[in-house]
């Protein structure tokens, strides 16, 4: 993994410091970091809670309480596979498996190039076009595994 | 002349290709030397015909759909810039069976008109209700509010006028409206559709509410999983900030409202209302205990009215008709219309605005024929992932609070999911306490442990260990969940497992003789 940077910590406090006068600004800091960087580094969340007066059990506790925000490196590409129950209606437990097996990884897992992370979702509001996933911030419904495929192909993979 | 088109930007109709098409369009015109207008609208909510293209004609729109990019050259030979005949053309929208037979209120011009032009907005009715309201004592407006009989939409079915005269009463300076948009029910996108489609009608309601009780900023916490919802939001609120919709002097009334965005971060448990604002303070969101309740105490401890994204939207066409128009519609305590939103293992899925009272069989087949594979539809979900399950012999049920509640079952946010027979209800009663274990907050012990206990001993009873002791205990384990949690999270997870468990017996292993 790379080091944390004397760049990455002024780029985070930076990004803290301009939204450091909105009310409740944490998880608006958090995002903006992990915007940039596409995870909150462990590095980051001392950099963090000295910018907003926060302890740092503070911002750890909120960083690990949001499925949203990483801790980890992800993927050049997050690929998201709608778990939820009108995606199961329509066979959406054999895209899962399938878009395991063709990346190789299980859920919360990167692929070894380093290209993609894959991520359970608890549905993207498509549910009338089930199944459904989202690779990076596009969305695809009525995904079969064949189209699955196709999508990745579409991104170079 | 200039023809326009409209080709929705809705996450949904994105989903099938509705940008690639949109492209198509424009480069197959250019090339043609054809002048056309195109307008990126949100969706009709007919999601089976996505993405479905409109051209107007002579005043009229016609529909064609659902438009492949390779269709594309086809529709301009067919002349479908005149409304010319192809195999995908559906005629007038408005004639479309589908759309025709509804009753749009809070959905009336979504899909309609393009969600970034304040101009388009004000064609169409909007700010109607916003001038009426500026007009009003803030206590009018909550009796407008309250005489509509309007229920909130985001579950709880509270109705929203009382909820709104908590907070005009609370005599302290600061107060807050925050709209609830962490829409995170699976089956539901009803939320969605209108911050892309329609944003200008929520943040109409948002100024009101705070016209209403006295509130001069609004925040919404929209989902992380929604980023076109909250690009749209975005541009909505810059345009009506600049046509002085928002900001310090309102239409020059010296009145005050501005709103804010913020995101959520794929937390289930943040659309709970406490913590929700949680949340919106920069913490865990953990829930609050109640009271005090979110009127009285709320965003950073002031008073403030938590409303989901259909209330507020709802509010416009209320303030602009009044209270009576609204309440006409419906039945016994439901009054007014409920966006459902038909999803999951269905022929024509999409949104439906209805009055209350039509029945659940009635959406099923009438509006979406059935099920998308041809099998016969075996038990649907209602009111998101704690809502029940229902099996065929309850489709008979009207839509209204109380007749579903009656049959131990809840509206929710109006979200219909479906399923054929191939559907195992032992599964899904096993993934509803899954769903629960991930999104549980940890607060208290039912939820967190509960939950993940009650999926092992469903998967006991599956295999037929100690079948009716464990029986015994997952109806214990429920009772405990039900009575014992904080908040609906544990506390309703149960209505999906009993009802499976009731419903489809056969589903959970063999019986003993
Ligand atoms: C676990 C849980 C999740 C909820 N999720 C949402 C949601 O995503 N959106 C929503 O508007 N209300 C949700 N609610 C209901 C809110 O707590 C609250 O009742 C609602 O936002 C109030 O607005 P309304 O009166 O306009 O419905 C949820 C409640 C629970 C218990
Ligand atoms: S029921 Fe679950 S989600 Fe709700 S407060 Fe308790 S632990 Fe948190
Ligand atoms: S359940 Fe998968 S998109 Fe809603």
């Amino acid at each position: 993994m790379t080091a944390f940077s004397a760049a990455d910590v002024s780029l985070v406090e930076r990004i803290a410091a301009d939204l450091a006068h909105k009310p409740g600004p944490l998880l608006e800091v958090l995002h903006g970091v992990q915007h940039a960087l596409g995870y909150v580094p462990a590095d980051a969340v001392p950099v963090i809670a000295r910018v907003l007066n926060l302890s740092r059990a503070e911002v750890h506790g909120v960083v690990t309480f949001y499925h949203h925000f990483r801790s980890t490196k992800p993927g050049r590409t997050i690929v998201q596979v709608c778990r939820a129950e009108a995606c199961q209606s329509m066979n959406g437990a054999a895209l899962e498996a399938h878009a395991k097996a063709r990346l190789g990884v299980d859920y919360h897992g990167t692929t070894a190039d380093g290209r993609y992370s894959l991520e359970p979702v608890y549905c993207l509001g498509n549910c009338a076009l089930a199944p459904s996933v989202m690779i990076g911030d596009d969305i695809h419904g009525r995904v079969t595994p064949a189209r699955f495929d196709a999508l990745l192909e579409g991104e170079g993979a | 002349m200039t023809v326009t088109v409209y080709v929705p930007k809705d996450s949904s109709a994105l989903s099938l290709g509705a940008e690639a098409v949109a492209r198509a369009i424009e480069r197959e015109a250019a090339t043609r030397g054809e002048a056309v207008r195109l307008v990126r609208n949100g969706s009709r909510g007919l999601y089976f015909l996505e993405p479905m293209v409109e051209v107007m004609v002579a005043g009229e729109r016609y529909a064609y759909g659902p438009v492949d990019v390779t269709d594309v050259p086809g529709l301009f030979d067919a002349g479908f810039l005149k409304g010319g005949s192809h195999p995908l053309g559906h005629g007038r929208t408005e004639a479309i069976p589908y759309l025709a037979r509804q009753q749009r209120l809070t959905f009336a011009r979504v899909g309609i008109t393009d969600p970034a032009s304040v101009a388009d907005y004000l064609l169409h009715g909007g700010y109607v209700g916003l001038k009426n309201a500026l007009a009003m004592a803030p206590s009018d407006i909550v009796k407008t509010v309250t005489d509509s009989g309007l229920r909130g939409r985001g579950g709880a079915a509270f109705p929203t006028g009382i909820k709104w005269k908590t907070v005009l009463d609370q005599p302290v300076e600061q107060k807050y409206v925050c709209c609830n948009a962490d829409e995170g029910d699976s089956g539901t996108f009803s939320d969605r559709m209108i911050m892309e489609g329609d944003p200008f009608a929520l943040i109409e309601g948002m100024t009101i509410a705070g016209l209403a009780v006295g509130a001069t900023m609004g925040y919404i916490y929209a989902r992380a999983e929604y980023p076109h919802a909250c690009r749209a939001l975005a541009t909505a609120i810059d345009a009506a900030r600049n046509a002085n919709f928002l900001g310090d002097n309102i239409q020059g009334t010296g009145r005050r409202f501005d709103i804010e965005v913020r995101l959520g971060a794929g937390a289930y448990i943040c659309g709970e209302e406490t913590s929700m604002l949680e949340s919106l303070e920069g913490k865990r969101g953990e829930v609050r205990a109640k009271p005090p309740l979110p009127a009285i105490e709320g965003l950073f401890g002031k008073p403030t009215v938590v409303n989901n994204v259909i209330s507020l939207a709802t509010v416009p066409v209320i303030l602009a008709k009044g209270g009576e128009y609204y309440r006409d519609f419906g039945v016994g305590r439901s009054r007014g219309t409920l966006p459902l939103q038909l999803t999951g293992n269905l022929k024509r899925g999409g949104l439906v605005e209805l009055a209350f009272g039509c029945s659940l069989r009635e959406l099923l087949y009438d509006y979406a024929g059935g099920s998308a594979t041809g099998r016969p539809l075996k038990a649907i979900q209602v009111g998101g992932p704690l809502g029940a399950y229902l099996p065929e012999s309850q489709f008979d049920t009207v839509v209204d609070y109380e007749a579903l509640a009656a049959i131990g079952a809840l509206l929710g946010h109006g979200g219909i999911v479906a399923f054929d027979d191939t559907v195992d209800m032992a599964h899904m009663a096993r993934y509803a306490m899954e769903f629960c274990a991930t999104e549980s907050c940890g607060k208290c012990t039912p939820c967190r442990i509960g939950s993940t206990r009650g999926q092992d001993v469903i998967a006991d009873i599956k295999a037929g260990h100690r079948r009716d002791e464990n029986l015994t205990l997952l109806n214990e384990l429920l009772d405990t969940m039900q009575y014992g949690s904080l908040c609906g999270l544990g506390g309703m997870t149960p209505y999906p497992v009993r009802s499976a468990l009731k419903h489809f017996p056969a589903d959970f292993g063999p019986q003993r003789a």
